[in-house]
């Protein structure tokens, strides 16, 4: 789990810094300081199981096993990327691990994956399918149907928001009408759990029980994982931050990854400081090869824009 | 040939596809009862309310899950009870449905039916009267069909179920009860294949869905007065079938365009100017459209007539055409 969460780091520094210079386009959101989220739901899930994203996506298709070489392919705008350069940060997906696609419109995805859970209902496999979308998303109409719709038809379903208490530059205390999120659930009948996001181990728990339900055919349940983006909402440089200094230096300190660290560390025989960097200096190299494997990639040829506007 | 209306048509065409192929399945307001206008009348007693599946109104969840669950396999039939109704569902169905194809690198489809009832129909006033063919004709990634016969209804609703495309389907309310004959069968009417309704050596009218009925009708007015109309019915505005619209204007030289949609922006615009950019020298007079003014649908019967093209405007646009 440390590993998934260092790498979506690493992979996302890279991204920024190639972005800001230029050699990856239209724009970055970073989940950085939120991979306590992607992690703990995703390690409580099965391949089979699908998820759906955001705009702020790379830490979910890292999270549910997406290859970085075809991620950072797609950032850099290449044939290989995930959707041959079609796509951008924006609309990566892997559908043979499940991530049905970030995706650019806030709430888009919601009712997306709830159809999935809806199809994973009619196949009776016990397969499950979860939602991820942040605060600004629960204020959106799409929610509230599609959890009214999951709890009427008991489908099996997560719905995971990531408080990161900022909808792009509004505080999220400004324009939720409830203190939590997870309070919405009662609307629904179906429980709502609040979760320190940024304790993986207790989004895991959070998570493994919520599957269980699903699984077992109990419904859908929605949890709120509060945490909070290191970065500002993109990684544009002329993007402001009006986020209150104070806030976000107390959240630097309850960092995922350095709380996860210090907990292993703190345990005899867990994570030494060797092994610590030695696991840091392979994501890094595997972040270095995934630059490269992009930059050796071609641009897709224009003679393919037409490709997959139909299916015939 | 079995003789039956142009909603008995649809709901055989969903029927015979869900018989067909288990992963077919429809959702929407009130199917269970049958659907606003009876087009799914018996359904759940054959298929369950699984597959006949009662929404709650909630649009864009219910075109939302319709997308996810297409992603996932199934082929949804989604029902948007008026066309009006469906633009509380646009983002799922452009931003998402429209495009997860093309923006995911061809990983995925997104094979649905949006059925939108469409149309003007007994004074039912400004949001339940609206006809927006041409908005969907716009979005790259979307099928748009309107049929107008019974006959239509069923072919084009059947392989509209089997294209791996989102297919946005007008169905007109006005026709819900005309009764036509239809093939028995296996019934499939491939997209962009236009229809002749009446052949014609004079002019070229162009139509779709209910207005196509105006245009046979006024063709046959100007027929007592020597003049021959060629009418075609296009079928599908996306794709449109353009070779069979060209073959008709190379012989008549001439071509009306007319729509129950309003004018400005609508779907004859884009056949008049692809006709004027290919076809120039074959023109005899310049194109000429009927189609609704820029005004919302009244109540009031007699202003609903006004923003309705009748048989008589179609009549006196031919004479001016064919005066000048």
């Amino acid at each position: 789990m440390l590993r998934l969460m260092q790498t979506i780091r690493r992979f996302e520094e890279r991204a920024s810094t190639d972005y800001v210079a230029g050699d990856i386009y239209g724009t970055v959101h970073c989940y950085i300081g939120e991979e306590a989220v992607a992690v703990g739901v995703c390690s409580a899930l099965n391949r089979d199981d699908q998820i759906i994203s955001t705009h702020r996506g790379h830490g979910h298709c890292i999270a549910k096993g997406a290859d970085l070489n075809r991620m950072m392919a797609e950032l850099y705008g290449r044939e290989t990327g995930y959707c041959k350069g079609k796509g951008g940060s924006m609309h990566i997906a892997d559908f043979d691990i499940g991530m049905l696609g970030a995706n650019g419109i806030v709430a888009g995805g919601i009712s997306i994956i709830t159809g999935a859970g809806l199809a994973a209902q009619i196949e009776g496999k016990g397969r499950v399918a979860v939602s991820f979308f942040g605060d600004g998303a629960s204020c959106a109409g799409p929610f509230h149907e599609s959890l009214n719709i999951a709890a009427a038809w008991k489908l099996p379903m997560v719905y995971v928001c990531e408080n990161n208490l900022w909808a792009v530059n509004t505080a999220a205390s400004t324009t939720l009408a409830v203190q939590d999120v997870a309070a919405r659930a009662a609307g629904y009948g179906i429980p709502g759990i609040v979760v320190d996001g940024n304790d993986i181990f207790a989004v895991h728990a959070a998570t493994t029980e919520a599957v269980a339900r699903a699984r077992a055919g109990d419904g859908p349940t929605l949890i709120e994982c509060k945490t909070y983006r290191h970065r500002r909402h993109t990684e544009r440089p002329s993007q402001p931050d009006v986020r209150p200094q104070a806030e976000i230096d107390a959240w630097m300190k309850k960092d995922p990854i350095d709380r996860l660290v210090d907990h292993l560390q703190a345990q005899q025989g867990q994570l030494s400081v060797e092994e610590w960097q030695a696991m840091d200096a392979e994501i890094l190299q595997q972040v270095e090869d995934s630059v490269s494997f992009a930059k050796a990639s071609a641009f897709p040829s224009p003679d393919r824009v037409t490709d997959d506007v139909f299916a015939a | 040939m079995t003789v039956m209306t142009y909603a008995e048509a649809g709901m055989t065409a969903l029927a015979e596809e869900m018989r067909r192929d288990p992963l077919v399945w429809a959702v929407g307001e009130d199917l269970g009862r049958g659907g606003v206008f009876g087009q799914y009348k018996g359904l759940v007693e054959e298929f369950g309310p699984e597959r006949i599946s009662d929404a709650p109104i909630s649009e864009s969840a219910i075109m939302g899950a319709s997308v996810g669950a297409a992603m996932a396999g199934t082929r949804p039939v989604v029902e948007m009870r008026f066309a009006d109704f469906a633009l509380c569902a646009v983002d799922e169905l452009v931003n998402q449905a429209a495009k997860a194809r093309y923006m995911l690198g061809g990983q995925t489809k997104v094979p649905m039916v949006i059925r939108e009832p469409m149309g003007m129909w007994r004074s039912s006033a400004a949001q339940h009267s609206q006809s927006l063919e041409s908005w969907y004709t716009h979005i790259p990634g979307l099928v748009v069909a309107v049929p107008s016969t019974p006959a239509d209804n069923k072919g084009l609703l059947k392989a509209a179920i089997r294209a791996d495309d989102p297919v946005v389907y007008f169905e007109h309310k006005n026709l819900w009860g005309m009764e036509g004959e239809v093939p028995d069968g296996d019934l499939l009417i491939p997209f962009g294949r236009a229809r002749i309704e009446r052949e014609g050596r004079d002019i070229t009218i162009v139509s779709w869905s209910s207005q196509l009925h105006t245009a046979s009708r006024a063709s046959g007015i100007l027929e007592k007065q020597d003049i021959s109309a060629e009418v075609i019915d296009l079928r599908t505005l996306w794709p449109w079938d353009r070779d069979a619209v060209f073959a008709s204007v190379e012989k008549t030289g001439r071509l009306l365009i007319t729509h129950e949609s309003v004018s400005v922006g609508g779907f004859g615009a884009e056949i008049a100017a692809t006709v004027s950019e290919y076809l120039f020298k074959a023109l005899k007079s310049p194109v000429r459209r009927r189609a609704a003014p820029r005004i919302p649908i009244s109540y009031a019967p007699l202003l609903e007539d006004v923003v309705r093209v009748s048989e008589a405007q179609i009549v006196e646009t031919v004479l001016e055409m064919m005066s000048s």
